[in-house]
Formats: structure tokens, sequence, C-alpha cells
């Protein structure tokens, strides 16, 4: 099976958001960056399904330069080869820009199938997977937890809301955005690291992919939430916050 | 192009709250902007829906009907509603985010050549509509500026379905018309073939009737710490949640998980340990009386729907709090 992962590079979970000076987004310098987590479940139901049936796994972002790296670190956890769109305006594109630089790289290679993570956790939209099955013209389903491969094509487990699942089978060419928590991730391993560095990684630029780049959405400011409640924070050391909290839980909240 | 055309949600017959709440917020819409609402409802027998929509102060319900409806399928609904979408010709289309939804809005929207302004929380004039980005740490303002109808999708919980019937209480309760659409499929374009929903475990939890619960998230940092927050929860004789990075981990078992996936609940108090407090935690526990976070981030966005705050080290907070409330209680 011939596997495309679609893979996102995103600031760190922890790292501190700042708005930048123009207030259309945070503020990057400094910022460090990691492989989108719901992109890493993603990459490993697509090695597992190649321990299984064998094939090829290829790993694709769109990017500045610095997505090389986490290029890289899919390949050291056994990803055959990458494809980076060098792309420094990302920002500037919007769902359907990016989808259809993305579905240009894809088109040649013509996978039996096209993972991607659920969403990402800086913009959050969870379209990517689907907008780039209606732009290659291939059956998807959403919020994949574990893939089988049939005689037909595919049957995957489909989380739906509230606890409940479905089967739903497809054929194959397909898509799939697979949601987190399905497998355990790997580790990338020393030998796997030290394997990555000889992989390829072809870089194509978004020029030659000549897609349509004018966006139909814009993201004209970011902000601050407002608090929709007024907390009350509880300082001091963790003795009097704890002390604190209780009197609250006794007269105010009366649970105690 | 003109109008906003709002897609209900049925499951089973059962028109779900955030549908509603789509419906309130695809009125106020149009109200804003002087034009037309419609409502859509797909499925195979729509009929009772229809009539069940039909009594709210609405322009006109359009029943999306075909055999092929039944179940959901992402090429059947995104048919049908492109079909639909091509002849009423509306500005707008006003969705509920929901997993259906989020499987096939992106595509429908594509087809177009938009793009879908998925998860809003608000909108004002011109219009701008805010969607939170950065796992809620941040709101972001869109605006579209595309040739084609606008999509938009809305949270759960943001737009208020009680609005819609207090908008204006002198408009006369005329039934709105109702219409019937058949959109033409063929078996040979849905592709896929969905099995029947199943609930995976044997519940051992009632989360959603708990009075008190005690989640905790990722800051916990390691499946040997957990005993340190079922503590709490026993001295607090509370039930013992979670959010779902620890229950993707396999620290928590599954029917534990507080979210848009797994439980919505209301308890009295909701003490989130460690949760730094994303969308999809938020939707599932937003309803609580009171909430309780302890965090060592102070701009976690749980502090944005809490009502008592900790900020420090939960290793350090927690068992003074264990100890806090067994004294109190003794």
């Amino acid at each position: 099976m011939k596997i495309v992962v679609a893979i996102k590079q995103v600031p760190e979970r922890d790292a501190p958001v700042r708005i930048d000076a123009a207030g259309k987004w945070i503020e990057e310098s400094g910022l460090q960056y990691a492989l989108n987590e719901p992109d890493a479940y993603a990459l490993e139901e697509a090695l597992q399904l190649k321990e299984k049936h064998g094939g090829e796994v290829i790993v694709l972002s769109a990017g500045p330069a610095r997505v090389g790296s986490t290029l890289r670190e899919a390949l050291a956890k056994g990803a055959d080869r990458a494809i980076h769109i060098v792309c420094d305006d990302l920002g500037q594109r919007d769902a359907l820009g990016v989808a259809r630089l993305l579905a240009a790289a894809i088109r040649p290679e013509s996978p039996d199938l096209v993972l991607t993570g659920l969403q990402s956790e800086d913009l959050g939209l969870g379209q990517t997977g689907v907008i780039l099955a209606e732009l290659l013209n291939l059956p998807h389903a959403s919020l994949i937890l574990h893939v089988e491969k049939t005689d037909a094509g595919l049957k995957v487990k489909r989380e739906l809301e509230e606890g409940w699942f479905q089967f739903v089978e497809l054929p194959t060419p397909a898509l799939l955005t697979i949601q987190s928590g399905g497998n355990k991730l790997r580790y990338a391993t020393l030998m796997g690291i030290k394997r990555a560095k000889s992989k390829e990684v072809r870089e194509l630029t978004a020029a030659e992919l000549a897609v349509d780049a004018a966006p139909t959405v814009l993201l004209e400011q970011v902000s601050l939430p407002l608090k929709q409640k007024s907390t009350q924070i509880l300082p001091g050391t963790a003795q009097q916050a704890a002390a604190a909290l209780v009197e609250k839980l006794k007269f105010e909240v009366r649970i105690l | 192009m003109s109008g906003v055309l709002i897609v209900m949600e049925q499951q089973q017959g059962r028109i779900g709250r955030i549908s509603w709440e789509a419906l309130s917020a695809g009125q106020r819409l149009a109200a804003q902007l002087g034009q037309p609402a419609c409502a859509a409802i797909l499925g195979s027998e729509t009929e009772p829906l229809g009539a069940a929509v039909d009594t709210l102060p609405l322009v006109s319900v359009v029943r999306v009907e075909h055999p092929l409806l039944a179940r959901y399928t992402a090429d059947g609904f995104t048919l049908a509603l492109q079909q639909l979408i091509q002849k009423e010709r509306p500005a707008y289309v006003v969705l509920p985010h929901t997993y259906q939804v989020r499987d096939y809005a992106a595509a429908l929207a594509a087809r177009f050549g938009q793009v879908l302004i998925g998860d809003v929380v608000a909108f004002a004039e011109g219009p701008v509509f805010t969607r939170q980005l950065m796992q809620g740490r941040l709101n972001g303002a869109y605006r579209h500026c595309g040739s084609g109808p606008c999509f938009v999708s809305v949270q759960a919980g943001a737009f208020r379905a009680e609005d819609m019937e207090s908008a204006d209480p002198q408009a006369p309760s005329v039934p709105a018309p109702i219409a019937v659409f058949t959109p033409v499929l063929h078996p040979t374009e849905i592709r896929t073939r969905p099995g029947e929903p199943f609930r995976a475990t044997v519940q051992t939890v009632d989360l959603g009737s708990a009075q008190r619960i005690v989640s905790v998230g990722r800051g916990i940092k390691s499946a040997d710490n957990i005993p340190l927050v079922q503590e709490l929860a026993t001295a607090l004789g509370a039930e013992l949640a979670a959010s779902r990075p620890i229950c993707d981990a396999g620290w928590l078992p599954l029917e534990r998980q507080v979210g848009s996936s797994g439980h919505t609940v209301s308890p009295k108090v909701y003490l989130a340990v460690g949760i730094s407090g994303a969308i999809q935690h938020l939707v599932g526990m937003k309803a609580s009386q009171c909430v309780v976070a302890i965090n060592k981030d102070p701009d976690a966005p749980i502090f944005e729907i809490a009502d008592y705050g900790i900020v420090g080290d939960l290793f350090e907070v927690v068992p003074a709090l264990t100890a806090a409330v067994k004294a109190a209680r003794q």
C-alpha cells in the first residue's frame, strides 16, 4: 500500500502565545515548533499499515525551511521519503489554498491511501483532509481511530459523539483523517535518526505547483478572548490557596 | 445570491440542541442582513421534523428527502446540499459544528470554491465571524471575501436556542411554507458504506449525573500520578474524570472522558486539575455550576470559564487541598 501522510508543523503546545505587532497572527520569533499531535497519530497509522501489508510511506508538508526538521523527525520514525512544499506565505493562504498545494503534490504519486491528522493544534480548522478528498476526488472518512485493510478496500472505525462509534467501509484509493488516541505513538530510535539522514526529502516550491492562492476567507485580526466569568484567583502558598478554596467550597458552593 | 440557509441535523428522527442553536444563529444573521432565512432538514423521512421546525417564526422550511439520505454519508449529503444550494442560491449557509458536519461541510464549501468558517462562537457587523485559535488561547476574526456562498458552522453552546423565540414576541406565528426538495442521487455516487452506530464499553460510572467531579489533564504528566488526584476525588466524594489525552494514553478508561468526544457533564462543582481547557474539553463541562481550575499556566483557557482558580504546581496544590478537605469534613 502506498500511503501519503500530510503533516503540519505547529508551535509547541506549551509555547507562550503573544500577538504580533500587526495583530494578525502570533509572534513567531523564538517559538519552538513540533509535529502536530493528530498528525503524529496519522503517521503512526501509516507506519503500522506498512508493517502489516508492505508498501511505502511518504510524508508531505508545506511551510518554510523550518518544516524540514519535522519531516526529518517523521523519516526517523520510519517514513520512507518526504516531500517538502517550500512556502513562506502559508499564513496568507486559506484552507482551500493550502489543500490545493498539497493536492498538486499528491496527484503525481497516485497513492492508495492519503492520511491527515483530524485537525491542527494552531488553527484548529479540521478541514485540510476533507478538502483534499474533494480536490483529489477520493472517498473519505474523518475521525478515524482504526484502519483495517479488506479485500474490497478499507474498513475503518469512526468516532461519533458522546462515546459512540461506527464502522465505515470504503474502496481505495481513499482519504482518512485520523483522530488521536487510536494507537500508541512510537519514538524515533537512534538507528531511525541515523537512517533518516540518507532518506530523500524532495523540495517543491509553491510557485512550480502553480495553484490558485487567492483566499476566500481572511483572518483579519487575532485577539485575547474575553473572560466569560470573573475568575477569583486564590493567592498564596499551596497550603494557603487550598485553605481558601475549602472555605469557598464550604460557604459559597456549599458542598462541604 | 440572497438569504440564509440553515442546515439542521437529525439523528434517528430527533433534532439535536446544537441544530436549534444553529437555527437561532442563522436567524439572527438573517435579521442582521435583512434577508430571509430558510431551514433545511435532510433525510429519508423528514415530514414530522419539518412540522417541528415549522412552529418557529421562520420564513420557510425545506425537506431534502431521498431514500439514499436515510443514513448519513459524506457523498450523499454533499451532493444533496450542493443541488439545494445551486437551486436556492443563498448568500450564507449556516450549519451546526457537529462531527457529521465536520465530515462534509469543508468539502461542500470547496465544491463552490469557498472555505468554511468553522466552529464559530460569535459574529458581529460585517459580518465578521469569531472562531478560536491556538486551542482556545486566542480568538480570530474572519471575514468571507469569496464570490460564492459563505459557509459557517457554529460551536455547540455558543448561541442560545431560546434567543430565537424571544427575538420578536409580536411576530405572528403563521406556519412557514414547507417545501420538499428531491435531490438527484444515484447509488453509485455514494462511495462509502456506513455501519450502525455502537457504544464500545459497558458504562460503570455515570458522569452525566455526578454532582461533584474532579477531572485531570495533561498536567498530571504520568499514569503513576493519577492516585494523587484520585485521593482528592475520594476526599471530596467526587467522581474522577479526565480530558481526552489522559484517556488516549490509557491512564484512565474512555468512560471517564469529558468533552466533545466523551461525556457532557453539569455537576455542582467541577474541579479541573492540570487541564488547559481546549475547546473540545470545555464544551463537555462548561454547564457546570461552579468550575475550579488548578493550573501552573495563568493564561490557560480554563481560567476563562473558572469561578475559582489556583495558579500553581498541582503536585503541591493537590496534596494540600486533599489534606484541607479531609480536615474540613471531619
